[in-house]
């Protein structure tokens, strides 16, 4: 587990040091190759500006207004017909989230591990649900966006159901685990 | 679908505002979400600028092409539609690369630099081609080795084993993500009949 965790500190170094140093070697200008690189940089975030702003205030209103904790409650009994446990449901809000908003998901996973400990069910199940999956919505609107694709086709059905498996998946292994 | 979805949640959240006597948290909240897309936007600049400029350094040394090389072959039986010396190949490794490594802020650049290469050899520029969907069903279920931010989190909350979460985070993933590429290439062949 160390060494993953070490390459994970050392990885960015090691290509800010190697990809400039080894390009040189080869003859490329690297100073101005980079600069023509990141020209790009500006483009695209000037052009994904839109669709972050868009999917952001849709879903803040639908958090902030306790539209989000509405819907968690009319699906609780969907947790206690698949005979869980009834402590559970307070994972629903989190689950909802996650293919919404990266920032979303990780305030309220963070606010599950603080209220319920982090090695208690739920602060185990929030911290796997919450590295489990990325945000489908935000990933689609963006990346799609970005080059003007305005039929996603299978996309969000392929995307969602991934997450619904990474949901299931989580409860049914912490429940195994710990 | 999307615009349903994105009309829905704005929707119901004014809705149940209003029948909540807090309708004034519909203002303040969009205000805001609307002043943070700008800072994330600005955020992402910086750090995809930092990463595209990389990234030119690593094609014009010909690193990209060797890393398609020698990934290539694994990664294009998921995209069967893709070229052998597709540019879009390079991108999409350094993508879920950095994805796999906990790299976010880096895997992002390379996911929109993979979209664009995606996108000149999408014969309708907008309708999504089979290939642009099985690399973003890969990039949102990707597996993560070390799920930093959260054992961020778990370690401030005094947790007494905040890697715990490691093996079931990689199960659950794994599982999500053998799912998504099941369901693209069924759903791709249904279409393609």
């Amino acid at each position: 587990m160390n060494i993953i965790a070490e390459i994970s500190r050392w990885a960015i170094p090691l290509l800010l040091l190697l990809i400039p140093l080894l390009a040189y070697l080869r003859k490329v200008p690297v100073y101005e190759s980079f600069v023509a690189g990141a020209e790009d940089g500006f483009k695209t975030g000037v052009r994904i500006l839109p669709f972050l702003i868009g999917m952001l205030v849709s879903i803040r209103v639908f958090i902030d207004s306790g539209a989000l904790d509405l819907l968690a409650r009319l699906l609780a009994p969907i947790f206690n017909y698949f005979g869980l446990d009834p402590n559970l449901t307070a994972i629903i809000p989190l689950a909802i989230l996650r293919p919404l908003s990266g920032s979303g998901a990780l305030g309220v996973a963070t606010q599950l591990i603080n209220q319920y400990g982090p090695d208690s069910l739920i602060g185990r199940l929030a911290s796997t649900l919450q590295g489990s999956t990325d945000t489908t919505f935000f990933v689609l609107t963006v990346y799609f966006g970005s080059v003007g694709i305005r039929k996603y086709r299978y996309a969000l059905k392929v995307g969602l159901l991934a997450d619904l498996v990474g949901l299931i998946a989580s409860i049914w292994i912490v429940h195994r685990v710990f | 679908m999307v615009n349903l979805i994105w009309l829905i949640m704005l929707a119901t959240g004014i809705i149940v505002a209003a029948f909540t006597g807090r309708i004034e948290t519909v203002t303040t909240s969009a205000m805001k979400a609307a002043e943070l897309g700008v800072e994330v936007a600005i955020e992402l600049i910086g750090v995809m600028s930092l990463w595209l400029g990389l990234m030119r350094l690593a094609e014009e040394a010909g690193f990209i092409r060797l890393l398609a090389r020698v990934f290539g072959p694994v990664i294009r039986k998921l995209f069967p539609s893709l070229k052998p010396e597709s540019p879009a190949l390079g991108a999409i490794i350094m993508n879920l690369s950095a994805n796999i490594l906990g790299l976010g802020n880096a895997a992002t650049p390379f996911g929109l630099k993979a979209m664009q290469e995606l996108q000149k050899e999408n014969p309708n520029p907008e309708v999504a081609s089979p290939a642009m969907i099985t690399f973003l069903a890969l990039n949102t279920s990707c597996i993560t080795l070390i799920p930093a931010t959260i054992i961020g989190v778990r370690l401030k909350a005094n947790s007494l084993n905040p890697t715990e979460i490691i093996g079931t985070t990689i199960f659950a993933t794994g599982c999500a993500m053998t799912i998504g590429i099941i369901a693209d290439f069924i759903f791709r062949h249904r279409r393609s009949q």
